[in-house]
């Protein structure tokens, strides 16, 4: 019996997944020839989804995009062993996927998500199994040594904040994974959860062994059905397994875990109002000190790490720090997997090395903008990361470099913009986002949030402009210094590079009152 | 005291005692609520504060701080359109303007016949911009044209 795979990722779905795997079922039928079709993740090739596969582990063929309408001919093509316009080769040889370093997402795309046998038979567990072994402080320290840093945009180093809960003593500690990715032009969290969420319960699980702590939260964003569906289904595999919960495999270690759905807050991607939402509160930041490593869920030791900062720990507990610390450049170790969206003609998922440049990105594995036309600007890191130029495309994606120029890598997402873009009203979207989302507890992200909108409206209208520009320029300072969290502290980064990169967008022409 | 005979108080207490009335599982009581009724109405608010066994003003702060909750029933087909900017590069803001105008209504308001047009922010879908979600299912490179179809197949 033939293997199809046809992803069942969110992504996959938007462009018609279902229907292509309906109309396979129906073309087999009609042929009299039995199929075995498996929903994998997505492979991350986004612009190619439905990416229907046929075969087995590192011998499979790729077609699409295939939509329902040519199931029909491709099921011909593999039966026959023939060519087919939508056909690729080699899954694995396709330029785009054999150019990339996957560590984190190498099992994505890869293997049927919920089969723990196809996740052990693809090096699933062997973090964990070792992590059962070892004392906690040797997990804690290879974590460390390993240079692992945030990947949820702050690259604060992991290693030092589970040491940190590790050398708490308290009655109960938590794990709490930070899977609220609200940032725009990212989908890493989601493609990783849907795609391999084993893994993320291997990796919490871990997090536990190494601190001390017992139960873990992972928060997950409500616009992310399937990714919640996908981890709670995957909770239920490890503890039927006993993987997870009391005594885990006899190793007298304990875990348990819960999915939390959000409700539609950006701000509860910020690790603070994360936890008061995990509370069933009002997500408003909390006043730092004290830091949530050791007050944090319900008044208790916490460590919070992104989605991808827990996926990475189970490959280095398995093959240790020094393999994972090679890759990268300077202070930026390990890789990073990065996210081509928006104005793009290949747009999806690339993990690469720290250390590749915007252009590589953009221009190599992305192709250029998807409209065809000249390339402007790109923004980098999410909502709150800066706008970049073209004369900044061979900057080196790295947390260091990357903050010399006044820019970040954040969640390393990066979104392409044409020549048609006005940078402008980007900056006053910028400001309209943080008025929307913000949480209102902080004066200078509240009000300055709505204060900016307005006076970017007066600069769009052409009043005053160079006397409204300092006005902005004065704001954002005090927005920065001021801010409790990242989200007014943030906000004047894209404004800010918008005007020092494309003054001329703000030059508004028709100026209605004299300086 | 619960008014037992409003079916959307008992549904709320029936959901609260699922949750064994825990105040940290608010916010999935909410989600459960307005999955099964369409909305969070006023009435059910005293009911949750009660069982819950925290204020009225905690509830009402809870409901009112997430964009997801809704206080009045939503049309028969809820059409989310995301705002942000990977899809604004690839004309989400037309895409908005051109619907609206279709069903001659607002964001965030429902139209005569039925159809609410609401702003998200990043449904993570960025490499498929513009993106959009009608009733739970997800559409990538969304068109005005394809909208449209799926809308009025959606209501009728």
């Amino acid at each position: 019996m033939i293997r199809i795979w046809i992803p069942a990722d969110t992504a996959a779905l938007a462009a018609g997944a279902d229907e292509t795997a309906a109309a396979f079922e129906e073309a087999a039928q009609a042929r009299g020839v039995e199929i075995d079709i498996a929903r994998n993740g997505s492979r991350g090739m986004l612009w190619l989804e439905p990416l229907v596969e046929a075969g087995m582990n590192h011998d499979r063929i790729a077609f699409g995009p295939v939509r329902a309408a040519d199931a029909a001919s491709v099921l011909d093509a593999i039966l026959d062993g023939k060519e087919h316009p939508l056909g690729h080769g080699r899954t694995v040889e396709m330029p785009w996927l054999a150019h990339q370093e996957r560590l984190t997402f190498a099992r994505v795309g890869v293997i049927d998500p919920l089969d723990l046998a196809d996740y052990e038979a693809h090096a699933g567990l062997t973090g964990l199994r070792k992590a059962l072994t070892m004392e906690p402080a040797a997990i804690c320290a290879e974590v460390l040594e390993s240079g692992l840093r945030g990947r949820g945009g702050a690259g604060f180093p992991a290693g030092i904040k589970w040491k940190t809960v590790l050398d708490q003593k308290a009655e109960r500690k938590y794990v709490a994974c930070n899977a609220d990715e609200g940032d725009s032009g990212t989908f890493a969290d989601r493609m990783l959860m849907e795609g391999d969420p084993l893994l993320m319960v291997e990796a919490m699980t871990i997090a536990g062994i190494a601190t001390g702590a017992t139960e873990g939260y992972i928060y997950i964003r409500s616009e992310y059905p399937r990714a919640i569906a996908q981890m709670k289904a995957a909770i239920a595999v490890m503890e039927g397994a006993g993987w997870l919960g009391e005594n885990i495999q006899g190793s007298g270690h304990s875990f348990r875990m819960k999915v939390r759905r959000g409700a539609g807050a950006y701000i509860c991607g910020e690790e603070s109002s994360m936890l008061q939402s995990i509370e069933g509160k009002r997500g408003t930041v909390r006043v730092k000190p004290p830091i949530p490593a050791i007050s944090g869920l319900f008044g208790q030791p916490t460590v919070i790490n992104n989605v991808l900062t827990l996926a990475s720990v189970p490959l280095i507990i398995d093959r240790g720090a020094a393999f994972y610390k090679n890759y990268g450049v300077g202070r930026s170790h390990g890789t990073q997997p990065f996210q081509l969206a928006g104005n793009i003609k290949r747009g999806g998922l690339v993990e690469k090395a720290f250390g590749i440049t915007i252009r590589e990105l953009i221009e190599g594995f992305g192709g250029g903008t998807a409209s065809g036309r000249p390339f402007r600007t790109a923004q980098i890191g999410g909502p709150l990361g800066a706008y970049v130029s073209e004369d900044m495309l061979d900057l080196p994606m790295d947390y260091e470099a990357m903050a010399t120029h006044q820019a970040m890598v954040g969640h390393g997402g990066v979104v392409v913009f044409d020549d048609t873009v006005d940078m402008a009203e980007m900056a006053r979207f910028a400001f309209e986002f943080c008025e929307e989302e913000s949480c209102g507890k902080c004066t200078p992200c509240r009000i300055g949030a709505i204060r900016g909108k307005e006076t970017v409206e007066k600069i769009l209208r052409g009043e005053n402009v160079a006397k409204n520009i300092a006005l902005i320029d004065d704001l954002c300072e005090l927005m920065r210094d001021g801010s409790l969290c990242a989200m007014g502290g943030l906000t004047p980064m894209p404004v800010l590079s918008a005007i020092r990169l494309f003054p001329e967008d703000f030059d508004r022409a028709t100026p209605v009152a004299a300086e | 005291m619960l008014d037992e005979t409003d079916p959307r108080v008992t549904a709320a207490a029936e959901i609260c005692a699922s949750h064994a009335y825990d105040p940290a599982e608010l916010i999935e009581i909410l989600h459960e609520l307005q999955d099964r009724e369409g909305y969070i109405a006023e009435e059910t608010l005293p009911a949750i504060a009660q069982l819950l066994n925290i204020s009225r003003a905690e509830v009402h702060g809870v409901v009112s701080f997430y964009h997801d909750f809704r206080r009045e029933p939503a049309g028969k087909v809820v059409v989310k359109i995301c705002r942000a900017e990977s899809c604004q590069s690839m004309g989400a803001s037309k895409l908005i303007a051109r619907i609206c105008e279709r069903y001659n209504t607002d964001l965030g308001t429902t139209s005569r016949a039925g159809v609410t047009i609401e702003q998200v922010f990043c449904l993570g879908l960025c490499a498929q911009s513009p993106a959009a979600m009608l009733n739970g299912r997800f559409i990538g490179h969304a068109t005005e044209e394809g909208l449209d179809t799926a809308i009025v197949e959606a209501l009728s």
